[in-house]
C-alpha cells in the first residue's frame, strides 16, 4: 500500500500554520541579552569621492555606543566582500575584481553605498545619530546604464577596471556561427532591453551580530540563503575568523528570490562589530533600504539575430548582451549572464550553431546578482521573441515553426552547442499537453469576441529550458566557481524510531519541511509526523551549499536519498542479526526488513532502538547508533522544461494589458508533493507577469538616483493583476543522473513566464504592425506604441 | 520617526487650542499619509493631535436632502454608507475606490481632503459635486478649498468639520489608478443635475479642477460622443515614469467618456 504522505501525495505544508498565524521566527522576531542596534549610513550620491567624516556630534549622541567608518575596518584589516566566480575575458585575461568595501573607503559607487556604522542602544538612537555625521562629499558625475557606461566618456567607477568593462566574455564557435548565417534564407534580428528588477522578499534583510569572549566564539543571525556560504565567505575571506569559531544561523527566513545568497556587508558589519562593542548588534533593513542594497536582477541590453533555412529550421544565432554588474561585484554575479545565460541559448530547439558574447560592465547602480531564474529567463525571453519575430517575418504559425525546431526525445541526451548536455525531456510532449488546455484552435474566436467588447487580444507561447542544480563541482571550478556544488544531508534515527533529518538546503518558502518529510516517511514506511527537518545553522547541519537555483529536491534530496541508502544499508546488516539471517536474505519494502520468503520482519523502529540499546546487535561488525550523514554532487545539471501560453487582453484606449488566461505545461521529473510544485509553479508566473507588465527598476540617468525607490513607483503584482493558472505536468522524462528523477520547479514560472506574456503583448498588437516592445509593457508604454503606429499610418 | 508631542482632545475647540499652541503641529485624522511620512522621516512635527476621539466629527446624516459627512468618517464607512449609497452611490463608490482596505479603515474624509494629495480621489468627488466643506469657524465652497499642490484654504490651526453633499441627479466617478501605487493617475467626476454638468479632474495636475469644456460639450448633449472632439491641454500636467503630461490628457478624454457611459 502506498504511503498516505508519501512521493506523489499532496501533503499540506508542515510549515503552514507556524507562518500563516505568526509564529515564524525570523531574524527580526530574535532578540539577544544585551542586544543594542546598528544603523547604516548610506551614500546620497550615486557616485562621490570622500573627502572627510566627522563622527563628533554624532558619538556624543545620546545611546550612542560606537561609530565606524571605513577607516576603521581598513585599520582592522577587515577585507572586502568576495566574488564567488571567476569569469575570464575572450583574451584569456581574468576579470576586473575592484574591491568591495563592506564601508567605503574614499569613495561611494551608488546612492546607498555604506559608509558609515552607528550603533546605539536603540535603533532610534542609533537613526538620530547618523543625522549627525557630517560627510563632505565631492560629487561625480555618475552613470547608471550599461550602454553608457562602455562609452569612451564615461565617468570611470573603478581605476581598477578601465572602460567600467568587468569581462568581454564569449561562448560557442563563431566560424560555425557565421557559415550558418551565410547560407541563411532568412536573417531575423532583435533588440531587446531585459529591464532591471528590485527582487522584493516579503521579509527584509537583517543580521543579529554576537560575540562570546569567554570563548572567543561568533554567532551570526541572518537572512540567508545559505548560511554555510556566508559562514564560508565572511569567516574566511572578510573578517578572517575560523569557522570553528563562527556559527552562522538562517532561521525562517521570508522569501529570497536569489537577493538572500550573497554575502552583504551588513553581516560582517555586525559580526565585527559585536566584538568592538561587546554587546549583540542587530540591524535589520528598512523596505527603502532593501531597495537600495538588496541586489538587483536581469538588465541587460541584447542585439541578437537568427538564421533560418527555407524551411523554417533555425541555423544560427548570434547574440551580443551588455549585461549591468552594478557598482561592485555581488557574491555570484559574474556567473548570472554568462553560465547561467549564454549556456542556455540553445533552449529547446536544434539550433545547431550559436555564438554569443557578453560584456559585462560596471554602472554606479545597486549590484545586480540572480534573481529568481537567473540568466535563464533572459536567455528564454530572447530565444522566445526571436522564434516570434522570425515566425511573423516568414509567414510561418507561431507553434508549428516551433515543432519544426524543437529537439525530439529520441535526441536525447542532446549536446548543444552551448556546453551543455541535456539529459532527458520530451518538449513535444509539453506543447501537445498545452495546446489543447489554452483550445488554441478557439483562438480566433476568441480574439473575434474580444475585438467586439473593444479589446485587442494575443496569444503567446514559450517553451523554456532551465539549467538547475548547477553542477558537477569539479566542471564548476574548472569555469572559474570558487565554490562547491554539492549538498549534504544526515539522517538521524532515534532510539524510538523517529528521525531528524538535517539538510544542508534551505527553506525559505520552498516547503523542504513538507516534502522532505515525504521522502523519509515513504522510504522507511513511518508517519510523517515522525519526522523533523532541521536546516540553516551551521552548529547543527553538515557543510551545505544552501537553496538556490531550484537545486533543493534535485541536489540536497538526492543527498537525503544518499543518506537514506546509508542508514537502509546498516539497518539490513542489523536485521540480518536480530533475525538470525544473512544480510543477502533481508528484503526492505516500505520500512519492513523481511527475511525472503518467511514472516520473519522488523521494522525500522525496531532496527533503530537495537541500534542505541545495543543487546541484540552485532558489535563485532558494527558501530552502535543508526545516523548516517552524505554529501552528493550531481553529475549534471537537471533540465526542466516547459510550455507556456499566455493569453492577454488589451484596452487600446488606455493601454493596459490584462492577462486572462495562463497555461503551463511542465515537465519537473518526478513531482514529490503537486501541491507544492504548483504553488512554486504559480509565484513564478506572477513574477513572470510581473517582469513583463509591472516591474521596472528605473535610475535618473543624470543623477543616478533611484526614481522606483518605494511601492508608490516600484510596481509589484497583485493577486487582482493575475488569472487563475492552468496548470499541467508530466512525469514521462524523469532526470537520468539522481535518484529520485527530480528536476526542480521553483524557477521555471518566472523563465516561461514573462516571455509567454510578452509574445502575446506584441500578437495583440500587431495588427497596428507593432513587432516588438521592451518590458514592461506598462499602459503608457502599450498606448504610446500604439499612438506612434496609428500617426505612421 | 522623530519624537513628537501626542494630544487625544475630545472636543474640536481644545483640538484648535492645541494646534494654535503648538509650534508646528499637525492634525492626524486617519493618518494614511502622515504617519507614513514621518516614518521615513520626511516630515518632523512638534505635536500631533489625533483627532479619533473627537465624536462630533463622525458620522454620516441627511439634512434636509443635504448629505453631511463628519469629517473624520473613514473612507470604509462612507463606502458601506446605505444612506450615501442611495442618496449619491458615485460618492460612495469614489470611497470604496480609495486606497486597499486596510487604507479606508482607516482614511478619513477631512484627512483626505486637508491632506489635498494631487491625485487624490475625493477631491474629484467634492469639487465635481459642488461640495461645501464646513470646518471650526467657515463654510468653503469645494472649489475654493482645493487651492495647489498639497495646498488648501485652511489655516494652520482650522479643523475641517464635516462635508456637505448636495444630491445630484446622475453622478459617475472614474479613475485610471497608477498601476504600482494605485492612486490617481487621472480620476474624472461627473455630476448631473437639472441641466447642469459637472466635470471635476484629479490627478492630471496640480490640484483637482473642473473641465469647462467638457462641463458646456456635456450640457449640450449629455453623450460620451459628445467629448469625442475635445482635447486637454497637456502644458500644466504632471508627468512622471508612469504618465506622462499627454497620456494624462489622453486620460482625461477617456475617463470622462466612461464616465458618461455609465450614466447613460
Amino acid at each position: 500500500m502506498a504511503h498516505p504522505d508519501g512521493i506523489g501525495a499532496r501533503v499540506r505544508r508542515r510549515e503552514d500554520l507556524r507562518f500563516l498565524t505568526g509564529r515564524g521566527t525570523y531574524t527580526d522576531d530574535i532578540n539577544r541579552p544585551g542586544q543594542v542596534h546598528a544603523w547604516i549610513l548610506r551614500s546620497p550620491y550615486a557616485h562621490a569621492r570622500i573627502t572627510a567624516i566627522d563622527t563628533t556630534a554624532a558619538a556624543a549622541a545620546p545611546g550612542v555606543l560606537a561609530i565606524f567608518t571605513g577607516a576603521d575596518l581598513a585599520a582592522d584589516k577587515v577585507n572586502g566582500l568576495p566574488c564567488g566566480w571567476l569569469i575570464h575575458s575572450k583574451d584569456g585575461s581574468p576579470m576586473k575584481e575592484p574591491p568591495h568595501p563592506a564601508l567605503a573607503q574614499g569613495k561611494v559607487r551608488h546612492v546607498g553605498d555604506q559608509v558609515a556604522v552607528v550603533i546605539a542602544e536603540t535603533r532610534s538612537q542609533a537613526r538620530d545619530a547618523a543625522e549627525l555625521i557630517t560627510v563632505d562629499y565631492d560629487d561625480l558625475p555618475a552613470v547608471v546604464s550599461s550602454v553608457a557606461a562602455l562609452k569612451p566618456d564615461a565617468p570611470l567607477l573603478h581605476d581598477e577596471a578601465p572602460g567600467n568593462l568587468c569581462y568581454d566574455w564569449h561562448l560557442g564557435d563563431l566560424a560555425a556561427t557565421e557559415a550558418a548565417f551565410a547560407h541563411a534564407a532568412h536573417v531575423v534580428t532583435l533588440d531587446v532591453v531585459n529591464n532591471r528588477l528590485v527582487p522584493n522578499a516579503m521579509e527584509p534583510r537583517a543580521a543579529i551580530g554576537e560575540y562570546d569572549r569567554t570563548g572567543g566564539d561568533y554567532t551570526l543571525y541572518t537572512t540567508s540563503q545559505n548560511p554555510h556560504v556566508i559562514r564560508l565567505l565572511m569567516g574566511a575571506f572578510v573578517l578572517g575568523i575560523p569557522e570553528h569559531k563562527l556559527r552562522v544561523v538562517a532561521p525562517d527566513v521570508g522569501g529570497g528570490f536569489g537577493s538572500k545568497i550573497y554575502h552583504y556587508a551588513e553581516e560582517a558589519i555586525v559580526t565585527w562589530a559585536a566584538k568592538k562593542v561587546g554587546r549583540p548588534i542587530k540591524w535589520t533593513a528598512e523596505r527603502s533600504e532593501s531597495f537600495l542594497s538588496d541586489a538587483h536582477g536581469r538588465d541587460h541590453v541584447t542585439h541578437a539575430e537568427l538564421a533560418l533555412d527555407a524551411n523554417g529550421k533555425f541555423l544560427g544565432l548570434k547574440v551580443s548582451t551588455v549585461a549591468n554588474l552594478g557598482a561592485y561585484l555581488s557574491t555570484f554575479s559574474t556567473s548570472i549572464p554568462t553560465y547561467l545565460y549564454a549556456t542556455l541559448l540553445a533552449g529547446q530547439y536544434t539550433t545547431p550553431a550559436i555564438y554569443a558574447e557578453v560584456k559585462a560592465v560596471f554602472t554606479n547602480t545597486v549590484p545586480v546578482d540572480a534573481y529568481r531564474g537567473a540568466g535563464r529567463p533572459e536567455a528564454c525571453y530572447l530565444i522566445e521573441r526571436l522564434v516570434d519575430v522570425a515566425a511573423r517575418e516568414i509567414g510561418i504559425d507561431k507553434v508549428e515553426l516551433r515543432r519544426r525546431n524543437l529537439i525530439p526525445a529520441s535526441a536525447m541526451p542532446y549536446q548543444t552547442p552551448v556546453a551543455l548536455q541535456y539529459d532527458s525531456g520530451d518538449y513535444v510532449r509539453n506543447l501537445d499537453l498545452a495546446l489543447p488546455l489554452i483550445d488554441y484552435a478557439g483562438f480566433p474566436a476568441r480574439k473575434a469576441e474580444a475585438a467586439a467588447r473593444g479589446k485587442l487580444r494575443g496569444i503567446g507561447f514559450a517553451t523554456y529550458i532551465e539549467a538547475c542544480g548547477i553542477a558537477p563541482s569539479n566542471v564548476a571550478g574548472a569555469l572559474g566557481a570558487r565554490a562547491g556544488l554539492y549538498e549534504s544531508a544526515e539522517v538521524r534515527f532515534h532510539p524510538t524510531g523517529s528521525v531528524t533529518l538535517f539538510t544542508g538546503s534551505h527553506s525559505h518558502g520552498q516547503s523542504h519541511e513538507t516534502t522532505f518529510a515525504q521522502l523519509v516517511a515513504e522510504r522507511f514506511g513511518i508517519p510523517i509526523d515522525n519526522v523533523e527537518i532541521v536546516h540553516g545553522d551551521t552548529a547543527k547541519v553538515p557543510f551545505g551549499m544552501g537553496t538556490y537555483g531550484s537545486r533543493s529536491l534535485a541536489v540536497g534530496g538526492s543527498a537525503i536519498v544518499k543518506a537514506m541508502d546509508k542508514v537502509e544499508a546498516k539497518a539490513k546488516k542489523i536485521a540480518a542479526h536480530m533475525l538470525e539471517a544473512a544480510a543477502s536474505d533481508i528484503e526492505v519494502k516500505e520500512g519492513k526488513f523481511t527475511v525472503a520468503g518467511t514472516d520473519k520482519s522488523l521494522s525500522i523502529a525496531e532496527i533503530a532502538l537495537s541500534a542505541y540499546v545495543p543487546h541484540n546487535f552485532p558489535l563485532d561488525e558494527l558501530e552502535p547508533g543508526l545516523d548516517e550523514q552524505a554529501f552528493y554532487d550531481p553529475k549534471n545539471f537537471t533540465f526542466p522544461n516547459g510550455c507556456h501560453i499566455c493569453e492577454v487582453e488589451i484596452d487600446p484606449d488606455t493601454g493596459v494589458t490584462k492577462v486572462v488566461n495562463f497555461v503551463a505545461a511542465d515537465d519537473f521529473g518526478r513531482v514529490i508533493n503537486p501541491m507544492v510544485v504548483e504553488g512554486q509553479v504559480h509565484g513564478g508566473i506572477v513574477q513572470g507577469i510581473g517582469q513583463a507588465l509591472h516591474e521596472n527598476c528605473v535610475y535618473d540617468p543624470e543623477s543616478g538616483q533611484l526614481i522606483t525607490g518605494s511601492y508608490m513607483d516600484y510596481c509589484m503584482p497583485r493577486a487582482d493583476d493575475v488569472p487563475s493558472f492552468t496548470l499541467a505536468y508530466h512525469e514521462e522524462a524523469p532526470c537520468t543522473h539522481n535518484p529520485l528523477g527530480v528536476k526542480g520547479c521553483g524557477e521555471a514560472g518566472t523563465i516561461g513566464g514573462s516571455a509567454a506574456v510578452m509574445n502575446a503583448v506584441v500578437d495583440a498588437l500587431a495588427e497596428f504592425g507593432i513587432t516588438h516592445l521592451d518590458m514592461p509593457a506598462s499602459p503608457e508604454r502599450v498606448w504610446q506604441a500604439i499612438r506612434a503606429q496609428r500617426k505612421a499610418a | 520617526m522623530y519624537d513628537f508631542d501626542y494630544h487625544r482632545p475630545t472636543t474640536i475647540a481644545d483640538a484648535v487650542a492645541l494646534l494654535a499652541q503648538a509650534e508646528d503641529g499637525r492634525p492626524l485624522a486617519g493618518g494614511q499619509s502622515l504617519i507614513p511620512t514621518l516614518k521615513q522621516r520626511l516630515a518632523k512635527r512638534s505635536d500631533l493631535v489625533d483627532l479619533s476621539a473627537i465624536t462630533e466629527l463622525r458620522g454620516i446624516r441627511d439634512d434636509g436632502g443635504t448629505l453631511v459627512i463628519g469629517a473624520m468618517t473613514r473612507h470604509a464607512e462612507v463606502a458601506a454608507s446605505d444612506l450615501v449609497r442611495s442618496a449619491i452611490p458615485a460618492l460612495a463608490a469614489t470611497a470604496e475606490s480609495v486606497g486597499d482596505a486596510q487604507v479606508r479603515n482607516l482614511g478619513t474624509l477631512g484627512g483626505s481632503i486637508a491632506n489635498n494629495d494631487p491625485s487624490a480621489d475625493y477631491p474629484a468627488a467634492l469639487v465635481g459635486l459642488g461640495a461645501t466643506i464646513v470646518t471650526d469657524r467657515r463654510s468653503i465652497a469645494a472649489e475654493d478649498f482645493f487651492t495647489g499642490l498639497f495646498e488648501t484654504a485652511l489655516a494652520a490651526d482650522e479643523l475641517v468639520v464635516s462635508v456637505r453633499f448636495p444630491r445630484p441627479d446622475r453622478a459617475a466617478y472614474q479613475k485610471f489608478p497608477n498601476p504600482a501605487s494605485r492612486y490617481a493617475v487621472v480620476g474624472v467626476f461627473v455630476a448631473k443635475t437639472g441641466n447642469a454638468v459637472r466635470v471635476a479632474v484629479t490627478g492630471a495636475g496640480a490640484v483637482v479642477f473642473r473641465h469647462s469644456a467638457m462641463e458646456a460639450a456635456l450640457t449640450n448633449s449629455f453623450t460620451p460622443a459628445a467629448l469625442e472632439p475635445i482635447e486637454t491641454p497637456a502644458d500644466d500636467f504632471n508627468g512622471d515614469i508612469h504618465a506622462s503630461q499627454d497620456y494624462r490628457a489622453h486620460l482625461v478624454k477617456v475617463m470622462a467618456k466612461r464616465a458618461v457611459a455609465a450614466l447613460q
